[in-house]
């Protein structure tokens, strides 16, 4: 979709403020509201892709003055009601329906360090043929989903060069709606500075973006 | 969306039915309390969560990546061709760590790494990301404007330096291994380490002699 989340490019966000030692959380809830996405995560209702197009859809003006852990405190409550775990009642009321079942059984501490080290892969051992090899120049395609998609606007319908081939991955565009995982190849493409901003770039500059099978075409 | 704050009028507080408290704080304790009511959750898995990356995963595992790379040309190589399964050799992966791509930096090429659509990030050897990163700025000027990023970062590159910008828009994530700075060849892996910065490894840095930026 084109919300604002799709940020790359855009003038008048401001100048970076950087705070020296940082720490990891701001505030206790920061850490909280973190690991209940990633307890909540562990019963893989939804996919990352999901949730990342549940941040996407919190209205703009939001988007822009929510901290990032807000951000993903929404996006986590609305897709446990989704999901059917809660339902808005029990998040309004902050308590369990009555005679509604315990679910179980949630992930443990003991089972943290061994979800963390595997991780979630999205890459998939399947043979899909690769449209595209290194060298080759490419177009993206001009799209404008509604939904989600990891072609960034600022990169639509302009000419670059596949750099290397990732491997094959799950494709953001359906696995975010639950439209199946459409696995294809994954491609650095190297844009060069000018063909994405004109004159004003540098000659010398490039930008490249890991794009699927589907955002591009043959030149 | 369920967390917006209601749009009734906000003085009149004697209503009966319960309101979603606005603040983030509360909404969290709320949740929390919720899915722990109903099991969805176990609260010391949350502090499990919270202590890994308080305290376990940061940048020091990149900069052992860094530092490993800098005494070993063939851990290097290895790390340059297979990101991945060079970090996993040090023991590092996992969580936003899955697949890893190692960018170098030469004196004429400078690598910088951002996410424009959200706020992807390697948390296996870098840990959480800072606030900047997450931010509108870094992340709307990264992509057109990374001279300018840099030098608000107080690094100015020659025009000569080839400035490449990686948007993490897929599943890989992307660490920056610096250039060894000058003067540092008498140092050890472990002091080498201890003077990369997970500035450096984004590629809003160079790594410095000593933590003033003076190189000696």
């Amino acid at each position: 979709m084109n919300g604002v989340h799709d940020m790359g490019g855009m003038h008048g966000m401001g100048s970076v403020e950087y705070e020296q030692n940082e720490p990891v959380f701001h505030a206790p809830w920061e850490g909280r509201a973190f690991a209940l996405n990633l307890a909540a995560g562990a019963w893989r209702k939804w996919s990352l892709d999901a949730l990342r197009h549940q941040i996407e859809l919190i209205p703009a003006r939001e988007y822009l003055r929510m901290s990032y852990y807000e951000k993903w405190l929404t996006a986590v409550t609305e897709r446990l009601v989704q999901s059917g775990l809660v339902t808005r009642a029990e998040v309004e009321n902050g308590t369990a329906a009555p005679g509604s079942s315990k679910a179980t059984p949630a992930l443990t501490a003991d089972q943290v360090p061994s979800m963390l080290r595997s991780g979630a892969h999205a890459s998939r051992d399947v043979t899909v043929v690769p449209r595209f090899h290194g060298g080759q120049l490419v177009r993206t395609r001009n799209i404008n989903p509604t939904g989600h998609t990891r072609l960034p606007r600022y990169a639509r319908e302009k000419q670059g060069t596949v750099e290397r081939d990732h491997g094959v991955y799950v494709f953001p565009d359906t696995t975010a709606h639950a439209l199946g995982e459409k696995p294809q190849h994954v491609y650095s493409v190297r844009f060069t500075a000018r063909d994405l901003w004109g004159e004003q770039a540098s000659p010398r500059d490039s930008v490249y973006i890991d794009l699927w099978d589907d955002y591009l075409e043959p030149v | 969306m369920s967390g917006h704050s209601h749009g009734h009028d906000h003085d009149h507080h004697d209503h009966d039915h319960q309101v979603v408290p606005s603040d983030p704080a509360l909404r969290t304790k709320a949740l929390e309390s919720l899915l722990t009511e109903k099991g969805l959750v176990d609260p010391k898995a949350l502090d499990a969560l919270i202590d890994t990356y308080q305290h376990k995963v940061g940048p020091r595992n990149g900069a052992s990546v860094v530092a490993r790379a800098w005494v070993d040309p063939s851990y290097r190589q290895r790390l340059l061709a297979d990101g991945t399964g060079a970090i996993a050799e040090l023991g590092y992966g996992g969580a936003q760590g899955e697949h890893m791509v190692v960018v170098e930096n030469t004196p004429k090429v400078h690598n910088l790494i951002v996410c424009t659509l959200c706020s992807c990030y390697p948390w296996s050897v870098l840990g959480l990301p800072p606030v900047w990163y997450k931010s509108a700025p870094y992340r709307s000027r990264a992509v057109i404007d990374p001279r300018g990023v840099l030098c608000e970062f107080g690094l100015e590159l020659s025009e000569e330096t080839e400035v490449r910008v990686w948007d993490s828009t897929a599943e890989l994530r992307y660490l920056v291994l610096p250039e060894r700075p000058a003067g540092s060849e008498m140092l050890d892996e472990k002091a080498l380490a201890a003077l990369v910065t997970r500035d450096a490894m984004i590629g809003v840095a160079k790594v410095a002699l000593s933590a003033t930026g003076a190189v000696a």
